[in-house]
């Protein structure tokens, strides 16, 4: 009633992205090369080699990524300066985005090299200073670590994104619909949900065999039921407003009334738990790669890196071949976690 | 209100403390933007069993005074200047405990939504039982028999059921009663009244009054009585405090402030709401032009300024603008620094007089249309045993070209029902709806062409709800017309755009903004833009105007009015506020419980012979004016659940003439008066016929009429 609590008019999240088509257009050309460079950059110079006769060093698919991160990282701030969680998070998470990108021109040692094993941080061996030491191997810690965010953000985003598409559509087909429709995805949703989520990556990936792209269909089955249940009961309580009703009554197909009116109004809730659930998703694929069904060797990646020093990191002097990628694993999930805890925050207030 | 009880309060013995006394109080809300004076410099003297009406829109700081009489701001709300005395003491220096004690044994609270007060986990008996064991410290068992006696006292049939039950099993107009009941078991010598009936029906709403103006006869209770109903106002209280955007504009006992209003605003008010007297077409109603400015932009000087026909520059507009105390002697003040100049007796402003329109031939037939829901008990697989929602029981009556036919009815009346068949989002299970040669009854939308659905449209109630908060309202609008191929042309479909933006009166740059940025009658009017953009034949308003405020209800029912003479649309118009009702229609059709009980022209319903379930209304509607004598009606009893209605006459249950083991066995049936005019009832026709009227108005000076 009277009490005034909101003056200024109330502006919604993506409103505050200034113009969200422009920032989404900065995104897909931040992610779109880092995407390509990781899945298959070698495999499409090979292909540019066949049809041209001329190889372009890979490591160019990443040049136009590098200032759109940037960009974004500004956009992400001036969004968020509101809340100061929002802004470590985003923080955090840029900055592993940054070293994905860049990680090619950086000045580092190649990761996949032995030089002299066991050096603890800080001491230089053979002429080189390693600021976090070497592995067992004898390769440098700090360029492993860095190229190491590499395939976990990659494939951490992707599969969230895949499951998210998933998960809304038949969120918005369950809840939209209902009926029939509902009774049978609710039912598969809740057996899939009544697994274990360890036990079900294990189980599918054990069948489809470890590669990056498995991962993403395991990520999807384990994560859409969840995903559709949040957009169902979303779209449950949007579906009673006038506006779906005065769609209803002009004659509009179902499939546009979901897209175009359902949608935009569940999508805020959706942004908040992606973040989280990237979050969740990073931790299964560090996981599963530490178990070895991930991600394969030799190439870095942060649960490999876990995984192979395992055994050696049980002496405490050697402890720091563990704690840097966990460590590192740690911070890109508190980032996306404090981006959602802000981006909740910030909804909240609007 | 009573005579005597205005003089009392005209005259306080001097020896007297006044309960609860407001003295130049300002309250402010601090949030990221900044101070934002939510009131400022409030004053109000409040005696012994006196009632003190607040009236005023949505956002002119109303609910704000009651919380902070209750001292319960939350975080960012701060009184920042000026002092609450209760008794004599300052509100502001007592300690958290002591607030704790008087909140709930001294004043006490009743707030607009009843299920929200009440805890669904606890018995309506311990919830109580609670207060006097807080505030009293007495065993449980006196306190239960405390509570059942208070409930006996709140006029609630068998209280030991009540007592044991929990608040979803009983119905809206029972909870508010709770809720006031546990108001007053602690005995309080101060009532706050939040909106109690807003959310409830008329006739329920009708009860809910008179019990409370009993209280105040019965226990002596000083009341702060909330509300944006003028009307609900004169019916309870002795003094009135009209607010305007954070102040107190104008501040006297009812007569003064009705009859002899000395505020701009106030005389706005009353010229915006329809009174018996008013008339579409001779008498039509005076909106007040722009909107309620936003706490952080009001202008300098007099707030209603700029929307002030009376308003001079430099005079207005600097300074502070103090109360004025009018020279009658009976504490009587406006904020109006033109009070002494301002020839009151003038006519306010002149609405544009027109012809009343001639309805042409019958548009849309409804015959014999009957909805049943089945509803299964059971679960998934084992359907238990089904039963029947009776939602639509044979309606019959026909809407005529440029006709306004109003369909009047209380929630689960059927109402919604109806419209969502005529619409086709459900199917007819008997009988017909004929819209020209077409019949839609068994016809749902998606089986309509684009031509029959463009004819049939929509106003939505809720104006927050009516808009898609994510599209701007241009591509709304666009999209319509698209759908409806009035337009294909991207140009034309844009031209058209900006046409409809004109008659609806909003700014044509309106199309790029999103809903979020209008004001709730902004909104309607983009709703009843989209609706009149296919041109349709037949428009179903649903309560069109009920959720927006005073003074811009006026416009957009005006607007609606005028649209709608201009095209010759017929109008279905679903309302349960028979003031609004017999302001704008033509012809009406009371529902109650999927059944028509009677119906006829509105001259017809507006004078005997009634149905007893017509009479009740109209006797329920609260009318904003002193002239106006009512026949008291009151209901006991509330309305039946559709999935469970008596057999025989629906309102049989309800009905004061009721004869027993004819009304509540055997349906009514329909008696014919004149042509057209109909009332489903058992009774005699002499008796019906010989009825008195429920509304008489006496003479009023010229001044208003």
């Amino acid at each position: 009633m009277a009490v005034v609590t909101a003056p200024p008019p109330s502006v919604s999240l993506m409103h505050r992205l200034k113009n969200p088509k422009a920032a989404v257009t900065i995104f897909v050309i931040a992610w779109l090369p880092l995407m390509l460079y990781v899945m298959g950059g070698s495999a499409l110079m090979a292909a540019i080699e066949d049809l041209t006769g001329f190889r372009p060093n890979a490591d160019y698919i990443l040049l136009p990524a590098i200032p759109a991160v940037l960009l974004l990282y500004v956009i992400c701030i001036s969004a968020f300066r509101e809340s100061a969680i929002a802004i470590i998070g985003a923080t955090l998470v840029f900055f592993w985005f940054f070293i994905a990108v860049t990680a090619p021109y950086l000045p580092l040692l190649d990761p996949n090299k032995p030089i002299a094993p066991f050096v603890p941080p800080f001491t230089a061996k053979n002429d080189v200073f390693f600021i976090l030491g070497t592995d067992f191997k004898g390769r440098d810690m700090l360029s492993r670590t860095l190229w190491g965010c590499q395939r976990v953000l990659v494939w951490g985003v992707s599969a969230t994104f895949v499951a998210y598409i998933v998960g809304t559509a038949f969120g918005l087909i369950a809840g939209y619909i209902s009926g029939w429709w509902d009774e049978i995805i609710s039912f598969l949703g809740n057996v899939i949900l009544s697994f274990p989520v360890m036990v079900l990556f294990i189980v599918i990936l054990n069948y489809l065999g470890a590669s990056g792209f498995n991962i993403v269909i395991a990520v999807t089955f384990a994560s859409a039921p969840a995903i559709m249940r949040i957009v169902r009961g979303l779209a449950l309580d949007v579906k009673t407003r006038d506006y779906v009703f005065a769609a209803q009554t002009r004659g509009e197909s179902a499939l546009w009334i979901m897209v175009v009116e359902l949608l935009p109004n569940v999508r805020g809730p959706i942004i908040v738990d992606a973040c989280l659930r990237l979050g969740y998703t990073t931790v299964a694929i560090t996981t599963l790669t530490f178990l070895g069904l991930g991600l394969q060797p030799p190439d870095p990646d942060w649960g490999l890196m876990i995984k192979e020093s395992a055994k050696t990191a049980m002496l405490f002097k050697f402890s720091y071949m563990l704690l840097i990628p966990a460590l590192s694993v740690s911070s890109l999930i508190l980032g996306f976690n404090l981006m959602a805890d802000g981006l909740r925050e910030m909804s909240m207030r609007d | 209100m009573s005579e005597a009880a205005t003089m009392e309060a005209v005259q306080p013995s001097t020896a007297e403390i006044p309960v609860l006394e407001c003295r130049n109080l300002c309250i402010s809300y601090f949030t990221r933007a900044g101070e934002i004076p939510a009131v400022v410099d409030f004053n109000m003297k409040l005696m012994p069993g006196e009632a003190q009406g607040i009236v005023g829109e949505s956002g002119c700081g109303k609910s704000t005074v009651a919380l902070a009489i209750m001292q319960y701001m939350g975080k960012n709300g701060r009184v920042v200047g000026g002092e609450i005395l209760f008794e004599g003491r300052d509100m502001r220096t007592m300690s958290e405990e002591e607030l704790r004690q008087i909140r709930g044994s001294k004043i006490a609270m009743v707030y607009q939504e009843p299920m929200a007060s009440l805890n669904p986990a606890m018995t309506i008996g311990d919830q109580l039982a609670e207060v006097p064991i807080f505030h009293e410290s007495v065993s449980k068992d006196e306190a239960l028999s405390r509570a059942g006696k208070m409930l006996e006292s709140v006029r609630l049939p068998d209280p030991e059921r009540i007592l044991s039950s929990y608040p979803h099993q009983i119905s809206g107009g029972q909870q508010q009663r709770v809720v006031i009941a546990m108001a007053l078991l602690s005995n309080p010598k101060l009532l706050l009244l939040d909106e109690p009936t807003t959310a409830l029906d008329v006739t329920v709403e009708a009860g809910i009054v008179e019990l409370i103006k009993d209280i105040a006869a019965e226990f002596g209770t000083s009341m702060i009585y909330i509300s944006h109903n003028l009307g609900l106002i004169l019916e309870t209280c002795d003094r009135i405090t009209v607010m305007y955007s954070g102040e107190a504009v104008e501040v006297g006992s009812i007569k003064d402030v009705f009859d002899a209003m000395r505020h701009p605003y106030t005389r706005g008010l009353f010229a915006s709401i329809p009174v018996p007297g008013a008339d579409k077409n001779s008498h039509p109603l005076v909106s007040i032009p722009g909107q309620l400015p936003l706490p952080h932009q009001r202008p300098p000087g007099c707030n209603f300024g700029p929307r002030c026909e009376f308003f001079v520059k430099d005079r207005c507009d600097v300074g502070s603008i103090p109360m004025v105390e009018i020279s009658n002697g009976s504490h009587h003040a406006s904020r109006c620094v033109r009070v002494d100049e301002i020839d009151w007796d003038s006519t306010i402003g002149a609405g544009d007089e027109s012809e009343p329109t001639v309805p042409g031939d019958v548009v849309l037939k409804v015959d014999d249309m009957t909805k049943h829901y089945e509803i299964e008990k059971g679960a998934l697989f084992f359907s238990g045993e089904k039963h029947t929602v009776k939602a639509n029981e044979k309606l019959n009556f026909d809407a005529r070209e440029a006709e306004t036919v109003a369909i009047v009815g209380e929630s689960g009346c059927g109402k919604s029902t109806f419209a969502k068949v005529l619409m086709g989002l459900e199917t007819a299970t008997d009988g017909s709806v004929a819209l020209g040669n077409l019949d839609l009854a068994e016809m749902p939308v998606d089986r309509r062409g684009p031509e029959t659905i463009s004819k049939l449209q929509m106003v939505f109630q809720n104006p927050f709800d009516t808009l898609n908060p994510s599209h701007t309202v241009g591509g709304q609008i666009a999209r319509v017309i698209r759908k409806f191929g009035a337009e294909t042309d991207e140009k034309k479909v844009k031209a058209r755009v900006m046409e409809l933006l004109d008659i609806v009166k909003l700014p044509r740059d309106f199309a790029k903004r999103r809903p979020r940025q209008l004001s709730g009658g902004q909104k309607q009017r983009v709703g009843i833009a989209r609706a009149f953009a296919g041109n349709p034949s037949v428009v179903i308003a649903d309560e069109p105007v009920s959720a927006l405020d005073v003074s811009v209800q006026a416009a957009v029912t005006e607007l609606l009015m005028d649209i709608q003479r201009e095209n010759r649309t017929t109008l279905l118009f679903i309302s349960h506020d028979l003031s609004v009702v017999r302001y704008l229609a033509d012809r009406i059709v009371v529902m109650y419980l999927g059944q028509i009980m009677e119906q006829g022209t509105t001259d017809e319903i507006f004078s005997p012979p009634y149905h007893p379930y017509t009479e009740a209304l109209l006797s329920a509607v609260p009318i904003a004016n002193t002239h106006v004598k009512k026949r008291k009606v009151l209901l006991t009893g509330e309305i039946p659940s559709p999935s469970n209605p008596p057999k025989g006459c629906p309102f049989s249950t309800r009905c004061p003439y009721m004869i027993a083991g004819t009304c509540d066995t055997i349906p009514p049936p329909m008696v014919e008066f004149s042509t057209g005019h109909r009332i489903a009832c058992h009774l005699p026709r002499e008796e019906l016929a010989a009825m008195e009227p429920v509304i008489q108005i006496e003479k009023e000076p010229a001044r208003v009429a």
